[in-house]
């Protein structure tokens, strides 16, 4: 009697898991597990009946075999869950796959001018070595052009600027006295008039020329000027000054020297020049000692101030570090040479 | 300047020419000097194989028509057979031959290669194929004696050369000369400098020359020595190798010496035939206005009154002071008796001639710079010395004039160097007797001394030198910058950006996000470029532009990028969006024009809700409040489309779109966005930084209301209305729909709002609702605004 009990619950829930594994969606497997705790089911049916079975050891042994067939019949019912939950969201991620280079688009983001981007790395450098960014007009008097830049009337290295003038005259003045600033070293003279030593500052600017543009030369284009008044500040401090802005802006790899120039602004002056890994030099720009009369112009006594100022061109290191060939495309305004920087 | 090493090496030797290393030494040594060496050329560089021959029978061959058949001897006894192209030699002329296997200096290599089946043994040589100057019209014809076989630079007399070609500064015009040159190098190295020296001249009895200077304050100085016996001719080889080599022309042994002792000694001189000169004797003086005079370039001169000439004593003109000499005292070949003058002449005279007439001479470079107003005499001396190489009998005449002008510099001024300036500038000790040890080789003789401090009297050859820091820049030079050491001086204050550039920077960051790209148009335009854009009024205009498209200085940003938007049109790029940060420069009655930085941003095909939208974004990040403003005109725009930007008092911008008419004009197409903010106003506005609102944790509640209201009442009228009617439950305030159409009428449109509402510290009731609904309703229709059904 009680065999065939064991039998019927044995082929009872070998039915019942394979229906559940038979289940190919969730839906299915809730009503397979419906079907198979219900009371009418075979082990519901066979449950039922065991109170029949006269010996208790047999009540015993057929109970504990229907609740190990209910807990068979729930594993599979689980295991079957888990696989046909995965099937379903991974039929739900393969329909949504996208091909996602279908949406590369043009970028839609500006772009800066080249000028900009030399401008304010430049301007970075010199923040980080301490220096605070200086600004004046562009159109200037002669005397801050020139006059206080120990260079008066007559002096011939005025003939070298290759000047612009204008016709404004202020109040009481004189005509041919005001001009297009020929560099940015009447802010050193603004800069000394309106503030006290020390004075650690640069002056990024719009400088202009009576130049016809070719390549290389645009008769508007930019500098960057550099100033530092403090006591006993020394050439040491300009060649170091100069090194480390050298290190900074261009790489470890790159060094620099001064030799000896002229500028009527500055005495002692210099040519400072880079020198790249690959051993040649560039010439970069002027620099030198402040004159005592352009401190004297500015305000400051040099016999208890001294200072060095050096400047260059802005322009140039845009085109070098993009290799364009002609100065003149960085000014064509042509969206299609903005866009690739 | 171009500086010839084997007339550097007279002053003592520097470098071999062949020694390329010594070469480069020096090269390095001068421009550390700051004497920039521009390039090194080899000059003279003999080429192996190439040697005399003597032509020995020429022959025309009948098939070939453009060159003939040459036999030379080159000193074996040989015949060689060549072909030329040339015909400029005839037999018993010396040729130079190059030999079989001969590398050329164009790399070429001589072959035997013939013509018509008959081989060349050889080629003959033309002096630019030499490197030998750049005569190429025949074969280069060499001295009767040379001797056959001998390489072609032991025949010419020719060595082994080199040239430095140094860009000197304004402040070195004694380095106008190998002396000059000479002397900085000689101290650099520590090494005694060497006075070149020619034989002793024969000295004859004195011969006046007159001299009288009318203008003294342009001629301060002017010596006059005759020299007699001149034979003229060709000068030495020698002689003409190095003026080749400094890139001078030789024309005859006086012509040469004369040229040759300005580059040696810097000053230039001039010599006259004294029999072509009347009277004997010189007078400078002014010009005339419109008076002429033919200088040795065979230009006829027209000079005016600031021209100085220098006339014979007979009034005529012979010669443009400082500049060049005239033509009509020219030496000669029949010339024996030669006055050679050597002046100071004032550097601005000279340099405003030289400007007036185009015409820049070696004289006048030097004269511009300064000369040493001491160098006459020796000059003359040297002048005679050099000659008597090739007129073995010249005699100079004792007695040579020696005038002086009221402009004659002080020679010997002294200048007091204290020890400390110099230990300041350098950023090192220098001790006083090494400062005497760099000062005394170039010529700053000291003339007294205190413990750290000297007193040196200036060499007249150095007229820059005026003050202490003139000093202490050449005992840096001499020590050498590369010597003083480095270091980084700190700021005890911090560096950064002030408030406006950092601003300026947020600003350009955000154009770039927005899509906008920055161009940089020029800042000159043609006179008509701001009628063209809709803005008249007065401009600055430059006074010499290059061109006259590019006279007049902007007073709006607006030309140059409509043209670059019409431009980018043009090239199939529609749709650009590009912005200026940039000056403009509107005239005023002050020291300097109203110079003033603006933004205008230009967006093509966008129309002027794109604009609003955008100057919403820029005055949310540069915390700038500014009413809308559509009363107001605004030039250039469009009329119905465009408002001023109101921010108090002040206008500080326009937004809109571009009049139509102007971009008509502009050659633009499409519709045109502007947004444009004068950052001079804006940028130094810094807001106060924001008051934190405590957030709400009521639930809070919204409330739509639409209004029919008439097209000439802005919405932002009506939205402060209601935000105002609201009072304070009303947290935010939008306009979510507006509407046109049929069913509303003509000129009204309406206005959809959404106010959120919440209390602080309550729920909302449903009486707090209605009562702001009923506010804002009256306040609606007070406006003229109907509630929509």
């Amino acid at each position: 009697m009680i065999e065939q009990v064991l039998d019927e619950v044995s082929t009872v829930t070998d039915t019942a898991v394979a229906d559940i594994v038979a289940c190919d969606d969730l839906a299915a497997l809730d009503a397979v597990v419906s079907r198979h705790r219900s009371k009418k089911s075979g082990l519901g049916a066979i449950k039922s009946r065991l109170g029949s079975l006269d010996q208790v050891d047999d009540r015993k042994r057929a109970g504990a075999a229907v609740n190990e067939a209910y807990t068979r019949i729930e594993q599979a019912v689980e295991e079957r869950r888990a696989i046909l939950a995965d099937a379903a969201i991974n039929a739900v991620i393969a329909a949504e796959a996208m091909d996602l280079t279908e949406y590369r688009r043009p970028s839609t983001r500006g772009h800066l001018h080249l000028v900009t981007q030399a401008w304010e790395r430049l301007e970075d450098v010199f923040v980080g070595l301490g220096f605070t960014v200086a600004e004046g007009p562009e159109v200037e008097t002669d005397w801050h052009n020139f006059e206080a830049l120990n260079m008066s009337e007559g002096h011939p290295a005025r003939g070298e600027f290759d000047t612009l003038f204008v016709d404004h005259v202020p109040p009481g003045g004189t005509p041919g006295a005001t001009l297009l600033r020929t560099h940015t070293s009447p802010v050193q003279i603004r800069t000394m008039l309106t503030s006290e030593p020390p004075i650690y500052v640069i002056a990024p600017g719009r400088v202009f020329r009576r130049d016809t543009p070719d390549a290389t030369h645009m008769p508007v284009f930019h500098q960057i000027e550099g100033l530092v008044i403090d006591r006993g500040i020394s050439m040491a401090d300009l060649a170091g000054t100069i090194e480390a802005f050298t290190k900074e802006f261009f790489g470890a790899g790159f060094t620099s020297r001064l030799r000896p120039s002229y500028f009527p602004f500055t005495e002692p002056s210099a040519e400072f020049d880079i020198r790249r890994p690959d051993g040649s030099w560039l010439e970069l720009g002027g620099c030198g000692m402040v004159h005592p009369e352009v401190l004297r112009a500015g305000g400051i006594d040099p016999e208890e101030w001294s200072g060095f100022a050096f400047g260059f061109g802005i322009d140039r290191m845009a085109v070098m570090r993009h290799q364009v060939g002609d100065i003149r495309d960085m000014y064509s305004n042509d969206i299609r040479f903005i866009e690739q920087f | 300047m171009k500086i010839v090493l084997s007339w550097l090496n007279e002053f003592g030797p520097f470098a071999n020419p062949a020694d390329v290393d010594a070469v480069a030494r020096v090269a390095d040594d001068l421009t550390s000097l700051g004497l920039a060496v521009e390039s090194v050329d080899q000059v003279d560089v003999p080429v192996d194989g190439v040697v005399a021959a003597v032509v020995r029978r020429l022959e025309r061959h009948p098939d070939a028509a453009k060159v003939q058949r040459v036999w030379v001897d080159a000193g074996d006894g040989a015949e060689r057979h060549v072909w030329c192209g040339a015909d400029n030699m005839a037999v018993g002329d010396i040729v130079a031959l190059a030999t079989l296997g001969t590398r050329m200096p164009d790399g070429r290599s001589i072959e035997r290669r013939g013509i018509l089946g008959i081989d060349s043994e050889g080629m003959l040589c033309s002096a630019v194929e030499l490197g030998l100057g750049d005569d190429h019209s025949g074969i280069m014809i060499g001295p009767v004696d040379a001797t056959l076989g001998a390489s072609w630079w032991n025949v010419l007399g020719r060595q082994r050369d080199v040239v430095f070609d140094l860009d000197l500064t304004r402040n070195r015009p004694d380095c106008w000369s190998h002396l000059g040159v000479a002397r900085d190098l000689a101290a650099h190295r520590s090494q005694p400098m060497v006075m070149p020296m020619g034989a002793p001249v024969r000295e004859g009895d004195p011969v006046h020359v007159p001299v009288d200077i009318e203008a003294g304050d342009r001629c301060g100085r002017f010596t006059a020595t005759v020299i007699d016996n001149v034979v003229v001719g060709p000068s030495a080889p020698w002689m003409q190798a190095r003026l080749a080599a400094a890139g001078m022309r030789s024309i005859n042994n006086v012509v040469d010496v004369s040229n040759y002792v300005m580059l040696e000694m810097g000053q230039p001189n001039h010599a006259y035939d004294l029999d072509t000169l009347a009277g004997g004797g010189f007078r400078v003086r002014p010009a005339r206005d419109g008076e002429t005079l033919v200088t040795l370039d065979e230009v006829e001169r027209s000079c005016t009154q600031d021209d100085l000439l220098i006339c014979d004593a007979a009034d005529v003109p012979v010669g443009l002071a400082g500049v060049m000499g005239g033509l009509d005292s020219e030496i000669s070949a029949s010339t024996t008796r030669v006055v050679v003058e050597a002046a100071w002449f004032t550097p601005g005279g000279v340099m405003a001639t030289a400007a007036r007439h185009g015409l820049r001479s070696e004289a006048s470079a030097r004269f511009e710079r300064g000369v040493d107003p001491t160098a006459g005499r020796t000059s003359s001396k040297r002048f005679a010395e050099l000659l008597a190489e090739t007129c073995p009998d010249l005699v100079v005449h004792a007695g040579e004039a020696d005038v002086t002008g009221t402009s004659m510099p002080d020679i010997g001024q002294s200048v007091e160097v204290r020890g400390a300036v110099i230990d300041r500038v350098l950023g090192r000790h220098v001790p006083r007797d090494q400062v005497l040890q760099i000062l005394a080789p170039i010529g700053f003789e000291p003339t007294a001394q205190a413990d750290t401090d000297v007193v040196v009297q200036v060499p007249p050859w150095r007229p820059d030198c005026t003050s202490e820091i003139d000093i202490v820049e050449e005992v840096a030079r001499h020590i050498g910058y590369d010597n003083l050491g480095r270091r980084v001086p700190r700021p005890s204050t911090g560096g950064g950006l002030s408030t406006v550039q950092q601003r300026r920077r947020e600003l350009r960051r955000l154009l770039i996000g927005a899509g906008v790209s920055e161009a940089m148009p020029n800042p000159f335009v043609d006179p008509g470029a701001m009628a063209r854009v809709g803005l008249d009024g007065p401009v600055v205009s430059i006074v010499n532009p290059l061109v006259s498209e590019e006279s007049v200085l902007r007073t709006s940003l607006r030309a140059g990028l409509l043209s670059a938007i019409a431009f980018n049109e043009s090239h199939r790029r529609d749709g650009v969006a590009l912005f200026e940060i940039g000056h403009i420069y509107p005239p005023a009655q002050a020291e300097l024009p109203d110079e003033r930085e603006v933004l205008c941003v230009l967006l093509a095909g966008r129309d002027a809700a794109a604009a609003v939208q955008l100057w919403d974004e820029i005055a949310a990040a540069l915390g700038v409040g500014a009413m809308i403003d559509q009363r107001a005109a605004t030039p250039g725009l469009h009329p119905g489309r465009s408002a001023a930007l109101r921010a108090g008092r002040s206008e500080v911008g326009v937004i809109g779109e571009v009049d139509p008419r102007v971009l008509q004009r502009m050659d633009v197409s499409e519709r045109v966005a502007i947004v444009e903010i004068d950052l001079t106003e804006v940028l130094a506005r810094e807001p106060k930084p924001a008051a934190h609102r405590a957030v709400s944790r009521m639930p809070s509640s919204d409330l739509d209301l639409a209004f029919v209201v008439a097209d000439s009442t802005p919405a932002a009228d009506l939205a402060k209305a209601l935000r105002s009617a609201a009072g304070p439950l009303a947290v935010s305030i939008e306009l979510f729909d507006t509407f046109r159409g049929d069913s509303l009428g003509d000129g009204v449109r309406s206005l959809a709002f959404r106010l959120r509402l919440q209390a602080a510290d309550r729920s909302l009731t449903d009486d707090d609702v209605s009562s702001v609904r009923a506010a804002c309703v009256s306040a609606a229709e007070s406006m003229g605004a109907t509630l929509r059904g």
